[in-house]
Order: C-alpha cells, then sequence, then structure tokens
C-alpha cells in the first residue's frame, strides 16, 4: 500500500469523481486498517522531494485532520488516538515533519509547520517533544531563507495552537527573541521579514512578561513601528495588524508610544494603500473598543481597585483623530450600500468615529458639527452623505442635553432628504441616520421629547413612503421604524401609533411582498419591525393584532405548500419560514399576555400547531428553533387545552432534545418542555417517561453544550412540580446526578470570571430541581422517599454559602429550597436544618437583602423552617 | 495565523431580532417559573396553615436557634366557617358548580329591612347602593377576577389591586392577595367597592365594618385602583360615600347625587364583623324614589301580579328560606313531590295566593302559596325570610322614608337609647 499511495492521493484530487471517491474510500480503508503505517506512510510522502508536490500537500492535510477537529468531542478523540499511538512511529512521524521545514517546496514546508503546531498543541501539554522548540530555534540560524522563513511560521503557529502557560518564560524568550530579529530591518529577504512579523502577532499573547520589562517592549515596540514603514505592503499590513492586537492587549502599556502610533496611522490613513489604511483605523477603534470598556466599568470614576486605568488617549488625540476620520468619510465607493462585504475607507472611518463618540461624549460635538453643517448642502453627493454619515454616527455617546436641539433641527432636514435627495446612497445613509436619532434620543427614558404629536404623522408618512424605494434605503426606513415603535414600548394604554398602525402593517406586509425583497436584508428587516410593532402595541390596537394571524399563517402555509426547490431556493424558503414561526411568535406571545386577546387567539391555535408541526418535516436548524419557541409561546397560551397536540409534537420534542450539534435548538426545547410542564400540569405524565430519558442522557453527553446543562437541571424541577409524587421512579436516576453536579458546582476557587459565572447557572439550576421536587412532593404520602437527600441538599447549601461568591439569583433560588425542604418534610428537617453550620446565617443574611426577590423567599423560608422545628 | 476580521458591524443595530426573540422567551419563561414555585408555595403553606390552626405552635415548643418570631399568617380561611376547606386562591381555581357553591356562601348578604333596627342613627352606617351587579372581586397571582353571587365568573382582567396583574419587575408574594365586596356597574363599566373582606393577604373579616371602610378609602387611593383604567388596569373601581346615619347622612344617600344608578340604600352597623351569608347587621331599604326595582319584577321585567317567592325543599317536604335557621313556610305532601320528580335541594317558585301571609306576634303562621315550577338554574340559593316580607309589605303597606327618619329624630338628636344616661360617677 505505501508503494501506491502517492498515486492514491493524486487520485484523490482527480476531476474525474469516480476515481476520486475511489481514492478517497482507498484512503478510509487505510487508515481504519493501521492507523500508524497510514500516518507513516502521509508523512514519508510529505517528506518525500521527489514526490508530486500535489501528493505532498495533500499528505499534510490529512495528517493535520487526524490531529484536529473543529467539534470538541471529536477533538478529543483524536487527541487520545494520537497519544496511544506508538512511541517509535510518532518519533518517525515528527521527524520526517521536522526534516519538511527544509524543503524548498513552498507548499511542503508550508504544510508541514501547520502539521507541526497540531503535534505541539497535543504533545507540550503533556509535557512531551521538549526538544521541538530548542530544534526550531537552531533552525533560525541555517542560511537558506526558505528554511528560517518556515521555521518562523512554524513559531506562528505554534503560539496560535499552544496555550502560553504550557512553554516556558525561557522559552518564550527566545522565540521572541528569535521572531523580532526576523522582523528587524537588516532582515534583508522580505518572505523572512513577513513571516516573523505574523509570527509575532501569535506570540504576542506569550510576551506578559516581556511587555512588563521597560527595554523589552521598546525593543518590540520599535521594531514593530519600523515594521510599519516597511517599502512591503504585507509587511507593513502585517506589522499594522501587529500594533492593533498591542492596543488591545496591552492597553495599559502603550502612553509612552501614543504619539508615535498616532503619527504613524494618520500618515497611514492618509497616504497608505487600503488595507494598511484599515488597519490604521482599527487600531483606533480599538483602542476606542478598551476606553469604553474601562470606562463601562468603573462609571467614569478611578476607584482604588480599578485594575487598569483610563488614560485617555482618544480623549487627548480627538482634535487630530476626529479630522481625520472626516476625511476618510469622503472616500465612499459608489455602490457599497448594495455590496454585503464591502469594507473600505469611509465605513471604517464612520464607525471609528462613531466608537470616538462612545468614548467621549459631548466633547465630539463642537469638533463635527462644523464638518456637517459645511457638507450637508453641497451639490457633490459624496459631501451630503459624509455629512449625514457623520451626524449619525455620533448619536449614540454625548447626552440628550447636547443632541437635542440639534437633532430638533436635523430632523426635518433628514425627513426631507429622505424624501427628495436623488442619490441613493444619501437616502439610505439618512434612513439609518433617522434610525439612529429614534433609537438614542427617542423613548421613555428621554426627557425632551423629539417626536411630538405633531411631528409624528409626517415621520410615519415619510418611513413609510420609503419603503417603495430601493431596497436597502427601504431596509434602513424598516429599522427607523424598529426604533420608532420602540421608543413607544411602554407607553400604557393609548399609543400615539395606534392611528397609523393598520397603515404600518399594511405598508410592512407589502414590503414583505417585494419582488426585490431578498435584496438587501430587506424581508428580514421588515418582518423584524413587524414583530417590534406588535410587541410595542397597546390593547387598542390588540384587534387588528389578532387579524395579522390568519395573514402570517397563510404565508407560512404558502411555503410548506411549494413545490420542488433548488438548494438556493431551499434556503430562503427556511429563511423566510424561519422569519414567519418567529412573527408568530412574538403575536402568540403578545396576544397570550392579556386575558380577553388571549380567548380571540385560541381560535387559531389548532391552525397554528398543524402548521408549526409541518415545519419540522423541513431540516433547518433556525426554523426549527424558532417553530419551538413558538411553541412554547402557544403552549402558555393555551393552558392544560395544550394536551391534545401532545401525541403529535412529542417526536419533534424528542428530536430537538436530541440535537446536540445545534444545541440553540436543544436549548430552547428544554425550555419548551418547561411551558408545557406548567402548561399541562400532571397531563404531561405519559409523556414524561421519554423526556426524563432524553434530559437524562442529555446531561451525561459530553457532546451537549455545556451552555445546556443548567437549564436541564431546572427542567427537572419544573417536570417534578408538574407531576407532583408521580416523579418517584426518576429520583434515583435524577438525584444522583444532581449530587455530582451540586458537588462539582459547590467549589470555584480559581476559577475565572467566566467559570463562575457558569457554576452559578448550574448551581441555579440544580436548585431550580431541588425546588421543584421538594414543591411536587408537598403533602404526598411519598415525602419520606426525600428524606435520605436532605443531608446532602443542606451540606450544598452550606458550602455554596461558604463560598462566598454566589450571585443574587442563585442565592434568592438557595433561600427557597431551604424553604421548600422544611416545608415539605416538616419536622423531619427540623433537627437537620437545627444542626447545619450556616444556615442560620444564611438566612439572616437573606432576610437583610436589599433584593425584594430574595427577602421575599427568605421570609417564606424562615415561616417554613418556624413551622418545621415547632412541630 | 489570520489576524481577526476587520470589518465592524455597520449600518445595524447590535442585537439581532432573533436574539430578542430568544431572550424575551427566556425571560417569559423565568417569570412563569417564579410564578408556578410561588403558586406551590403558597398553597402549600395555606393547607398547612389551615391544619396546624387548632394548635397554633408555641415559642416554648421551638428550640430553633434562629428566634424567629412566629408569623401567624392572615388567612382567610379561619373565618370563614367549617363548610370551607379552600381558600380564596384555591377557590379562584374552582370551575363549575363547585365554584359557584364556594362564593355564594362568601358574600355578606344583607337582611331587607322590615323594620327599622334600634339605634340607627348612632350604630349604623348608610349609603346608596349602586345600581348592578354584586360582586366578589379577588387579585391573586397577577390577576384579578370577578364573580357574581352565585358564582358564577363575571370577568377576569389585569387591575392595579396587590397582585392584580403580571407586571414585569413587581413582583408581590402571592400571599398577597386582595378581595372586595363590590357591585358592578354596567352604565359606566365600574366596580363600585361597598366592602374589603381582603387586603394585600391581610384579613379583614374580623374588622368592623368603621374600620373596613375606613381601611378601604385609604388603601384604594394608595395603589390607584381608582385611577382612569389603562393595560394593566382594565376596570376602573370607585368608592361609595358612605354617611353616619343621622338626619343628614340619610338625607344626602336618599336624594343626594351620585355618578351612579341607584337601588335603593344599605345599612351597615358599625360594629358589626364581616359575616359571610345573611346577616341582620347590614339591611337593605328600597323604595322608588330611590330605586327602580322595588317590586321583584319577572323573567320579562314585568311586576307579576302575584307576589313570588322562591323556597328550598328540603328532606321531609318542608320549603325553607334561605336563612339560618331557616324559616318554614309550608310543606308538600310525598306523592306531589313524587310525581313531579322533585327531590331535596330543589328551589321551588311559588306565588302568594290572595290568602297571603298571616303573623301571629310578628311570627309567620300561615302562607297561601301557590306551586309554579323550579326556579331558574343561575339561582344558587332560596329567598330570606327578609326578602319575602319586604316585598310582602312593600305591596300591602310599605315601609317609607319618613319611618326612617322618624326613628332617627330631629336632625342633630339622638333617639331614645341616646337618652339613657351614662352613669360616669
Amino acid at each position: 500500500m505505501a508503494m501506491e499511495v502517492t498515486q492514491v492521493l493524486l487520485n484523490a484530487q482527480s476531476v474525474d469523481s469516480t476515481v476520486r471517491k475511489h481514492a478517497e474510500e482507498s484512503l478510509r480503508q487505510f487508515q481504519e486498517q493501521n492507523l500508524s503505517v497510514f500516518l507513516l506512510s502521509l508523512s514519508g510522502e510529505l517528506a518525500g522531494e521527489d514526490k508530486p508536490v500535489d501528493s505532498r500537500k495533500l499528505a499534510g492535510l490529512i495528517l493535520k485532520n487526524a490531529l484536529d477537529a473543529k467539534e470538541q468531542h471529536r477533538k478529543y478523540e483524536l487527541v487520545q488516538r494520537w497519544l496511544a499511538l506508538d512511541m517509535g512511529v510518532k518519533t518517525q512521524i515528527k521527524a520526517c515533519l521536522l526534516q519538511t521545514l527544509s524543503s524548498p517546496v513552498h507548499d511542503a514546508h508550508s504544510t508541514a509547520s501547520q502539521v507541526i503546531a497540531k503535534v505541539a498543541a497535543i504533545e507540550l501539554p503533556q509535557k512531551q517533544w521538549p526538544e521541538l522548540i530548542g530544534s526550531l530555534l537552531s533552525n533560525i540560524h541555517q542560511v537558506p531563507a526558505h528554511v528560517k522563513q518556515a521555521t518562523l511560521e512554524t513559531l506562528g503557529y505554534l503560539c496560535e495552537e499552544v496555550s502560553p502557560d504550557v512553554v516556558d518564560q525561557d522559552q518564550v524568550n527566545k522565540i521572541l527573541t528569535a521572531v523580532v530579529q526576523g522582523m528587524n530591518a537588516n532582515e534583508v529577504n522580505n518572505d523572512v521579514r513577513l513571516a516573523a512579523t505574523r509570527a509575532l502577532y501569535n506570540a504576542l499573547g506569550f510576551s506578559h512578561a516581556n511587555f512588563s520589562n521597560d527595554m523589552e517592549r521598546d525593543y518590540i515596540m520599535r521594531v514593530v513601528c519600523e515594521a510599519t514603514l516597511c517599502p512591503d505592503v504585507k509587511i507593513r499590513q502585517a506589522a499594522f495588524e501587529c500594533l492593533v492586537s498591542i492596543a488591545s492587549t496591552y492597553y495599559e502599556k502603550l502612553a509612552p508610544y501614543i504619539q508615535e502610533i498616532f503619527n504613524i496611522t494618520a500618515k497611514a490613513v492618509r497616504e497608505d494603500e487600503e488595507p494598511v489604511a484599515l488597519q490604521a483605523i482599527e487600531l483606533w477603534s480599538s483602542i476606542c473598543d478598551e476606553e469604553i470598556d474601562i470606562l463601562e466599568e468603573y462609571g467614569g470614576d478611578f476607584t482604588a481597585d480599578s485594575d487598569v486605568p483610563c488614560y485617555y488617549f482618544i480623549k487627548q488625540a480627538l482634535p487630530a483623530l476626529v479630522p481625520m476620520l472626516l476625511e476618510t468619510l469622503l472616500k465612499q465607493e459608489e455602490d457599497q450600500d448594495l455590496d454585503e462585504g464591502a469594507w473600505n475607507l469611509a465605513m471604517a472611518g464612520g464607525t471609528c468615529l462613531g466608537l470616538v463618540a462612545r468614548t467621549v461624549g459631548d466633547d465630539i460635538v463642537p469638533l463635527v458639527m462644523p464638518f456637517i453643517e459645511e457638507n450637508i448642502t453641497k451639490p457633490d453627493w459624496r459631501q451630503r452623505e459624509a455629512a449625514t454619515y457623520a451626524f449619525g454616527s455620533i448619536l449614540e455617546g454625548p447626552s440628550p442635553d447636547k443632541l437635542t436641539s440639534i437633532v430638533n433641527v436635523a430632523l426635518n432636514f433628514m425627513l426631507t432628504a429622505l424624501t427628495n435627495d436623488p442619490n441613493s446612497h444619501v437616502k439610505d445613509t439618512t434612513a439609518w441616520t433617522l434610525g439612529r436619532i429614534f433609537e438614542f434620543l427617542h423613548g421613555s427614558t428621554v426627557e425632551t421629547p423629539i417626536i411630538t404629536p405633531a411631528n409624528c404623522q409626517q415621520i410615519v408618512t415619510v418611513l413609510l413612503q420609503s419603503m417603495n424605494d430601493a431596497p436597502n434605503v427601504a431596509e434602513k426606513a424598516c429599522g427607523a421604524l424598529y426604533f420608532l415603535v420602540q421608543g413607544y414600548e411602554d407607553i400604557g394604554s393609548t399609543s400615539p401609533i395606534t392611528p397609523f398602525f393598520q397603515e404600518i402593517v399594511k405598508s410592512l406586509l407589502h414590503v414583505t411582498d417585494r419582488e426585490d425583497a431578498g435584496e438587501s436584508r430587506l424581508r428580514t428587516a421588515a418582518y423584524e419591525t413587524l414583530n417590534e410593532v406588535v410587541r410595542c402595541s397597546t390593547d387598542e390596537t390588540a384587534s387588528m393584532v389578532l387579524q395579522l394571524v390568519p395573514i402570517i399563517m397563510t404565508k407560512l402555509h404558502q411555503t410548506l405548500e411549494a413545490e420542488k426547490l433548488s438548494s438556493d431556493g431551499r434556503e430562503k424558503q427556511n429563511e423566510l419560514q424561519g422569519l414567519l414561526c418567529g412573527c408568530l411568535q412574538v403575536i402568540t406571545q403578545k396576544l397570550g399576555a392579556s386575558e380577553p386577546a388571549k380567548y380571540a387567539f385560541m381560535q387559531f391555535a389548532d391552525q397554528i400547531m398543524n402548521l408549526f408541526l409541518r415545519v419540522f418535516a423541513c431540516r433547518s436548524a433556525t426554523v426549527h428553533e424558532e417553530a419551538m419557541l413558538a411553541i412554547g409561546a402557544v403552549a402558555h397560551a393555551t393552558g392544560p387545552d395544550f394536551a391534545k397536540y401532545m401525541p403529535e409534537l412529542y417526536k419533534y420534542l424528542e428530536m430537538g432534545l436530541q440535537n446536540f450539534e445545534e444545541y440553540q435548538v436543544c436549548a430552547v426545547t428544554v425550555g419548551v418542555v418547561g411551558d408545557i410542564c406548567r402548561a399541562l400540569d400532571d397531563k404531561v405524565l405519559p409523556y414524561c417517561d421519554g423526556i426524563m430519558t432524553q434530559l437524562l442522557k442529555d446531561l451525561s453527553s459530553n457532546q451537549l453544550h455545556r451552555s445546556v446543562k443548567p437549564p436541564i437541571f431546572s427542567c427537572f424541577g419544573d417536570i417534578a412540580l408538574a407531576i407532583g409524587e408521580n416523579f418517584e421512579k426518576y429520583l434515583m436516576y435524577a438525584m444522583p446526578m444532581l449530587q455530582s453536579a451540586a458537588e462539582l458546582s459547590a467549589h470555584t476557587s480559581g476559577a475565572d470570571d467566566e467559570m463562575i459565572e457558569y457554576t452559578n447557572l448550574l448551581r441555579n439550576g440544580i436548585l431550580e430541581a431541588y425546588s421543584g421536587i421538594f414543591q411536587g412532593f408537598k403533602n404526598s404520602p411519598k415525602t419520606q422517599l426525600l428524606i435520605p437527600y436532605a443531608p446532602h441538599i443542606l451540606q450544598f447549601l452550606d458550602s455554596i454559602y461558604m463560598e462566598k461568591d454566589m450571585d443574587d439569583v442563585v442565592m434568592k433560588t438557595a433561600i427557597g429550597v431551604l424553604g421548600d425542604l422544611a416545608d415539605t418534610l416538616g419536622s423531619n428537617a427540623g433537627s437537620l436544618i437545627q444542626q447545619s453550620l450556616s444556615c442560620k446565617d444564611f438566612l439572616n443574611e437573606c432576610l437583610s437583602s436589599d433584593d425584594h426577590l430574595i427577602k421575599e423567599s427568605a421570609e417564606w423560608a424562615k415561616m417554613a423552617i418556624t413551622r418545621a422545628i415547632s412541630v | 495565523m489570520a489576524p481577526h476580521d476587520l470589518r465592524r458591524p455597520f449600518k445595524r443595530p447590535a442585537i439581532s431580532d432573533q436574539q430578542r426573540r430568544r431572550d424575551l422567551s427566556l425571560l417569559r419563561q423565568k417569570q412563569n417559573r417564579l410564578d408556578a414555585q410561588r403558586r406551590a408555595r403558597c398553597l402549600a403553606s395555606s393547607v398547612l396553615s389551615f391544619q396546624s390552626e387548632p394548635k397554633p405552635p408555641s415559642q416554648e415548643q421551638s428550640h430553633f436557634e434562629l428566634e424567629l418570631e412566629l408569623e401567624i399568617e392572615p388567612d382567610a380561611e379561619e373565618h370563614q366557617g367549617p363548610a370551607t376547606t379552600y381558600d380564596v386562591r384555591q377557590a379562584s381555581k374552582l370551575r363549575g358548580t363547585e365554584a359557584r357553591r364556594w362564593f355564594a356562601k362568601q358574600l355578606m348578604l344583607p337582611e331587607w329591612m322590615i323594620d327599622v333596627p334600634p339605634n340607627l342613627n348612632t350604630d349604623w352606617y348608610v349609603f346608596a347602593r349602586p345600581a348592578g351587579k354584586r360582586c366578589f372581586v379577588v387579585s391573586s397571582n397577577g390577576t384579578t377576577v370577578s364573580r357574581l353571587r352565585n358564582g358564577i365568573l363575571l370577568h377576569r382582567f389585569p387591575s392595579a389591586l396587590p397582585n392584580g396583574a403580571r407586571i414585569n419587575n413587581v413582583s408581590r408574594s402571592s400571599q398577597s392577595y386582595c378581595i372586595l365586596d363590590c357591585i358592578f356597574h354596567e352604565p359606566d363599566q365600574t366596580y363600585y367597592v361597598i366592602d374589603m373582606v381582603c387586603w394585600a393577604g391581610f384579613s379583614l373579616y374580623e374588622c368592623t365594618a368603621e374600620f373596613r371602610f375606613f381601611w378601604l378609602n385609604s388603601k384604594l387611593v394608595e395603589v390607584g385602583v381608582c385611577d382612569t383604567p389603562s393595560t394593566f388596569h382594565k376596570y376602573r373601581f370607585a368608592t361609595v360615600p358612605v354617611y353616619n346615619c343621622d338626619q343628614e347622612g340619610l338625607q344626602t344617600a336618599y336624594i343626594g347625587p351620585v355618578p351612579y344608578i341607584k337601588d335603593g340604600l344599605l345599612f351597615y352597623n358599625k360594629h358589626a364583623h364581616y359575616e359571610t351569608g345573611n346577616t341582620p347587621l347590614a339591611l337593605v331599604w328600597k323604595d322608588e324614589n330611590c330605586s327602580e326595582y322595588v317590586i321583584d319584577t319577572d323573567s320579562k321585567g314585568q311586576v307579576p301580579n302575584q307576589q313570588q317567592l322562591v323556597l328550598e325543599l328540603q328532606d321531609d317536604g318542608r320549603l325553607a328560606t334561605s336563612d339560618d335557621p331557616s324559616v318554614i313556610f309550608g310543606w308538600l305532601n310525598e306523592d306531589f313531590i313524587q310525581k313531579t320528580g322533585l327531590h331535596a335541594g330543589n328551589l321551588l317558585r311559588f306565588a302568594v295566593n290572595d290568602g297571603g301571609l298571616s303573623f301571629v306576634d310578628g311570627k309567620l303562621e300561615k302562607a297561601d302559596l301557590q306551586y309554579l315550577g323550579q326556579s331558574n338554574r343561575a339561582r344558587a340559593f332560596a329567598d330570606s325570610y327578609s326578602k319575602v316580607m319586604f316585598q310582602y309589605i312593600v305591596r300591602h303597606s310599605p315601609l317609607k322614608i319618613e319611618h326612617l327618619f322618624a326613628s332617627i329624630g330631629p336632625l342633630g338628636d339622638g333617639d331614645i337609647a341616646s337618652h339613657d344616661v351614662e352613669m360616669a360617677a
């Protein structure tokens, strides 16, 4: 077989599909029969200087895929498989790989460097392959430039693949030294210099110690800044990429360099080629991101415990930065609004301007207003568009006080421009700007209203007119309407939108039917706006919302009747079904929340459910998710009568719960099971065996995304509360699982914020399960079945209390569980509670909490405990 | 080794509507779960308090270190008599006849005024009864339900009463339910609150009318129940002006203008607790000036030539009023009962024949009745003795407003009882 491997690899790339499939099959068989030999022959192929480049390259790719996969579970399997291979085989393979680095054939050494990084990612954390970095570094001093280049690339990939904590600082120092030397202006070979610059980008995450050392940092910064001036555009771009990464990773170290950074970015933005100029703008956007985060976290105050102080780089650079960004706005491309993938200087500059406005607030307004005033009426569309875009960009950040008077003047101008400007690009930006005005300066929290009874009619009329404009303009008009209605979200019983409600709905439906609604995301925008119109509607228009139900149902029905479609057509169909299911969900949830509307809505329940069940027959995760969400809303609205849909729905619930890959579908289904439990109460019983089995399987699976596990525990609680003592038969499965999850989540020491957050979600799920189970068994003769679990649960409460890192949600649920336990077990729990280490402190702490939900639960717990111990 | 994608969101909202749909669903589910949990806890605790009622746990028995103060929950049930095993939140889940029976027993039903009670001007309140349907309004678990006297559901709606609407951010203990005694006045779609039985979980059964009326007037205003209707407050509530039953009060109640259509006068004894069922401590009186419905009408709205009454057939064939103890108006013989297929518990309609009702020493001695048939199914109980009597005297020698004024005496002066001198020395 080894003899034939070259030919098989070539055949696998044949244009003839029969030949190709046969070759792929042979490779698969080979791999299954003898993995070691298979991998050995691939590495031999890759290393063989006499082999054709195509077979070498594919051999490398297959090797790489044998070491890593995107999917976590598969990745784990591959790692275990590699680690289990014979040591001798692995040594041979690695030797071949290192040897390939010296190949003059670019594709060969480039592929090899990626495979080496994959092997390193598996072995270095296991303390294997200790000589790797040393032998790579010895290559650096070899003469042929391509060896040096391949080695630097390998170091770059290695830094990307491997976690910094498995590489000694000593080795990090050596890697950085080699990389920075390769970047130096003394390096005459541009390929080497580019490889080194790209390697530095990945090595930055390893360099914390070096960035803390002034001398080393100065050196790195000097080399990076110099590289931004290199004659080779690729190197300049890569150097700016490094600077962008440094700006976010080492924000607090930037102060000494900020002036120079400004100089070189300003030059790049004004003079350099677009890819470089875009990176230069991105650098300032990244600094904005950092400062926005810092200022948000500390509310603008300097506090002693703030880790990173704000250096106000943006505020300091403002007088020079803003004019630079305003210049970019005039460099629009003719049709950028029609190109989904467009990203140019004007777009990047405007986006950065928006971030600057969010960073500095009011200070930006006087710097931008003259530009707007000067350009907004110019005959050249570029100037009008740039002025409008500048205006739209600075609407988030400055205070309403600063903006309101300006916006009041501008509003009329904008409405006129949206109607009359001859240029579609200007109209697009104008409609977007109107949307921003409504988003940030209109709503119940804004003191001085921008929209008054006097101009509301005109605004609505103009927006609805614009929905007949070009798709990109119409899409922005939909977006503006979205925020216009959102501003009336908590208006009370009478909305200024009511008089226009019918007309708005009619126009939006009309937009969804436009021939060209597939362009510029127009159809999606129209449905999303319709959703928001429904969400923000009042009782006054409930009957009109109800009238929408048959209309949307008809549309959904039509998508289901469609004849055979091309794959592209099917994709569009799925997208539309998702939108329609989403819309029905929003309507159902809205009508379900008001008693009279709910009863009127129920006449459609049968038909809606019928449609949703048919939707499940289509294969699209998004559509399933939307339909499932909508079904949850129907269950909530229907109550016990929902039982009649269960026989048909059940299999789709099961399918949803089994959907590990599209875990959002699984998560949504878990939530809907909860809705169904609450709707059906004990009528859900016949389905519980299947549901519980699936939920238990989900919990034991290491394929399922971890975010779904806390809601599954909560779902146990929903089920137990619904079926009461019938939960008995699941106790022997559910309780041990809860118990081991509780043990795992009891302590968080050493975990990062993200882990603590997840742990608290998990704790909350576990506690909600306990709550549901206790309350479900309440007043049943079988409560004694729960007694054996009580000590562990109390211990769990003790330990999370002692850990002192639970959030308010967990605190509320936890103190509730203490009450539920006392309430259900009564005197049986009395002595256990009295023996508990921290119940008393915990309860007292909760009783004096500011959070009324915690207090309420605590008061309830206090009452239950008092009863339990006094019987 | 690819650097991150440069492109940032351009002219797009940061949050997708799909994510919004997801988030809002999760929020709803979370809220529903919280509600379910609370419901479970409250049902549990009310059953428990009912069972443990006979032996309230004493502090001595408690060895609990927390030194908690025992809180005895305000509990409606304790006062609802032994026939009741539900509390109002459980009862609000009842359906059909069960619900009707339960609710029918919960209202305090005034007797009809057939003679003037003593101390009217010192011990009694008077107010003009709004014309409309008497009902119980119960707010709990984020919704408000009104039920007619016969237990039939009138409205289910959101209200500003504590726990009367599902409003985000406002979460109250489900313990904090309310029970109001109201009259729903159709023309202005308003609930006129004539009494308050429970407020935010605080029971007013054992409180005097004096306190209940005071509480009612201050609390309703506090929560804005009397405000104009809105999304979370579908119907307007209003209080009724209540007067001391002196010359001026009676005068005002009788002829004074009110925003509703009057249907007679109600008299409440100031010291009386809220008692369910018929009570002589609340009285209703009507004449043509203050009510359109003085004499009972038939189903077509016509005043029948003969007075009609509804009586309950008992096991032994006796015909009884709804009073406790009941008053017996006559018997049906067994043959007749068998022939007509009637059985105990049936409510039967009779007409008063020319023989009328005869009294000896103020007690009914003989009634000349004619069987008409079974009563309307919506009826939950028989007529009370006082109602039959009031209807009878209205047709023969009505108790007039002059009699009431006369019993009070001249303006500012008390009746006979007020002449009793208190011995202070």
